[in-house]
């Protein structure tokens, strides 16, 4: 990364647009798993994927929270949260897909984590302090919800025949979701020419080694890069995001202006 | 109460002088304040009554999760979303801590899941009410927690080791559960009118089915009486829902709510309130299965397990092979 | 019904160099995940702890102090383990 650059000569617009994807990922992601709770396939997961659930949360009120402040409109991390519509949205196709089965839950996170860690650490030495303090919090939490989703995606690929069938059919179902990750446009490229963010490509050779050595370790085979799909990042999203925001945003949008 | 009306397999109470020598000094070492330990000798019937109120008390925490997990999804801040979501895993937290504790008495966790989903073995009768509105989320952290807690402090004098332990973290933990609900409340009383309708409403559903929690009358019942000499139960039903009603009608007050029993009226004598009484028949109506919700929370019960089988087998199938690669690497480097 | 995941006890270095304290049990596959889970049902993810897992069945406890006739559950399981020790503080702090 670049040597420090003052905050105020980043593009603000540039700014906020990472902040909300990175916000949105950890809010909607958060929002997916803790879709778990009570439901677990048994007591030690449920409370681990709360864990990991209750970090997310934490995450997007400090992204958001300082989203808002970029944004300069006097937005609070909750209105962020509750009073988008899905097109502003800025978060990752794949956070969005459907929690499936067990499997298909823990290979999402295990696909995100790797991603989601490799940018954090990154982060940590943003040229924007406020970034680099943020990563350094939420680096610990993704680093363990790795370690963890990690174990489990190798255990279930190298454990039973139908633990591997389903282990192989999450990550063909949620492959053609990762190549956003690595996408860059140009507010992207102006916050990396600054140092602020890594550059999306940049993440894209540790990604692929983390993967590929855990999926060799869960007997599992890397699908083909074929066709990924984009959009999240942009605000263009599947169905399933209205659905997400319909829960979320109920009691903000039926009764706006109350407190809770 | 999360465990009610457990039964204990005694007809009546017996003295010291009708025990053997045994069983005797067992008798006088609970009433002496002493912890009975998992190794101990104890009665038959002592055990078998700590599973049943144990695992009653276990399935309640994690069929609880249910109803409220219920607005996880749906909190309307954050910082609402992630306080629910910790609560909602305390009580996952509190089922795993009473399940092993009730281990200790020689049953599995999966035996004791069996029970439960089998429609064997009961849960408190209040979380087979549904959480219809946010407001249903405060009333059951202030009601229902607020009614658990009665029961649980004294538990922690307990007179079985592991139940009395796991209760003393319970409640450690527990101890701001209460204090969200009523939160809640008085955040949206202040609020709008509808809000304040909304919490008006979960207090006229909720106020019943949380004074059936600690169960009907049971001072002719002869299990109460039992218990109460074993030291695994501590107050009477109807001495608990008064104490609750005693602390819980001024909280209403200062909330502005109006509580849904025209015979409440302050009983200067006694120093209490007199209150009329819940439903029974509609108390027992739930317990036996007919609860607006027992046919959904045995079933999302069912379901998380069933569906889980393959991951759970996953595993164990992985640390078999580990532990055999393991071996063999030993036995190729000798 | 398959197999169930063995039992562990946890034990716990509290944040200020005490000793391993016993808190608790849970289940897990093996002993790497039962670290993992007591990190999450224990720990509530406070950093700089250190945590023991043993395997219940593989604990060896004195016998207990009444000699009248061990309790024998009826159910004939082969394991009885002597989870949530009761450790007085004073040891904690040796």
């Amino acid at each position: 990364m670049a040597t420090a650059t003052p905050e105020a000569t980043v593009d603000k617009a540039a700014l906020l647009e990472f902040l909300l994807r990175t916000g949105d990922n950890a809010l909607v992601l958060g929002h997916r798993v803790s879709e778990w709770c009570g439901h677990s396939p048994v007591l030690e997961e449920d409370i681990a994927l709360a864990n990991t659930a209750l970090d997310l949360i934490g995450q997007t009120q400090l992204w958001l929270g300082l989203a808002g402040e970029v944004g300069g409109r006097g937005r609070t991390a909750d209105d962020l949260a509750y009073l988008r519509d899905g097109y502003e949205f800025r978060n990752l196709l794949l956070v969005e897909r459907p929690n499936g089965d067990f499997g298909k839950t823990l290979m999402r996170q295990f696909l995100f984590d790797a991603w989601h860690y490799l940018l954090l650490k990154a982060l940590k030495g943003s040229t924007d302090r406020r970034i680099a303090e943020i990563a350094e919090k939420a680096f610990k939490e993704v680093a363990y919800h790795l370690e963890r989703s990690r174990d489990l995606i190798i255990r279930l690929g190298d454990g039973t025949a139908e633990s591997h069938r389903r282990m192989q059919e999450a990550l063909a179902d949620l492959w053609p979701y990762t190549g956003e990750m690595f996408v860059g446009d140009a507010s992207d490229a102006a916050l990396a020419e600054a140092g602020v963010v890594p550059s999306p490509e940049s993440l894209k050779a540790g990604w692929d080694e983390i993967v590929a050595d855990a999926l060799a370790e869960a007997t599992l085979k890397r699908p083909a890069d074929g066709y990924m799909h984009k959009g999240g990042r942009r605000g263009v999203h599947t169905e399933h995001l209205g659905y997400i925001l319909s829960e979320l945003q109920f009691l903000q949008r039926a009764y706006p202006g109350a407190t809770w | 109460m999360y465990a009610q009306m457990v039964k204990t397999d005694s007809t009546r109470l017996r003295s010291l002088d009708e025990m053997d020598p045994v069983e005797r000094a067992f008798q006088e070492r609970v009433d002496a304040g002493q912890k009975i330990e998992p190794k101990e000798w104890m009665p038959e019937g002592y055990r078998k009554t700590l599973v049943r109120q144990i695992s009653q008390h276990a399935h309640s925490e994690i069929v609880g999760q249910l109803p409220e997990g219920n607005w996880i999804t749906r909190a309307p801040t954050l910082e609402r979303k992630a306080i629910l979501l910790a609560k909602v895993q305390d009580e996952a937290g509190h089922g795993l801590y009473l399940y092993c504790a009730a281990e200790t008495l020689g049953v599995s966790r999966d035996e004791l899941y069996e029970q439960l989903h089998s429609g064997k073995a009961k849960y408190s009768s209040i979380f087979n009410y549904p959480t219809l509105t946010w407001a249903d989320i405060g009333a059951i952290g202030w009601l229902v927690d607020g009614a658990a807690i009665m029961n649980q402090v004294p538990l922690q004098r307990c007179s079985y080791g592991p139940y009395s332990r796991a209760m003393i973290r319970i409640c450690k933990e527990e101890s701001f559960h209460q204090r969200q609900g009523y939160d809640i409340l008085m955040k949206m009383v202040k609020g709008t009118p509808a809000q304040k309708a909304m919490v008006q409403d979960a207090l006229n559903r909720w106020w019943w089915p949380s004074l059936m929690m600690f169960g009907p009358s049971d001072d002719a019942s002869v299990h109460s009486a039992q218990s109460m000499a074993w030291k695994i139960k501590q107050n009477s039903n109807d001495e608990l829902r008064q104490k609750f009603v005693d602390q819980t009608v001024p909280q209403a007050k200062y909330l502005g709510l109006t509580v849904p029993d025209p015979d409440l009226t302050w009983n200067e004598e006694k120093g209490g309130y007199d209150f009329g009484q819940p439903d029974w028949e509609e108390f027992f109506n739930v317990i036996a299965g007919n609860g607006p919700c027992n046919a959904e929370r045995l079933e999302a019960r069912r379901k998380a397990w069933n569906d889980g089988a393959w991951f759970r087998d996953g595993l164990t199938a992985h640390a078999e092979k580990m532990a055999e690669r393991r071996a063999a690497a030993k036995i190729a480097a000798e | 019904m398959s197999s169930e995941w063995p039992l562990w006890e946890v034990f716990i270095r509290g944040q200020h160099g005490l000793n391993h304290r016993h808190v608790g049990s849970l289940h897990a596959p093996d002993a790497e995940m039962a670290i993992n889970n007591a990190r999450d049902v224990y720990t509530r993810r406070n950093e700089g702890v250190s945590i023991w897992v043993v395997k219940s069945a593989d604990i060896t406890a004195s016998a207990p102090s009444d000699k009248g006739p061990l309790f024998d559950p009826s159910n004939s399981k082969v394991y009885r383990h002597p989870t949530f020790f009761d450790i007085p503080d004073e040891v904690g702090h040796m």
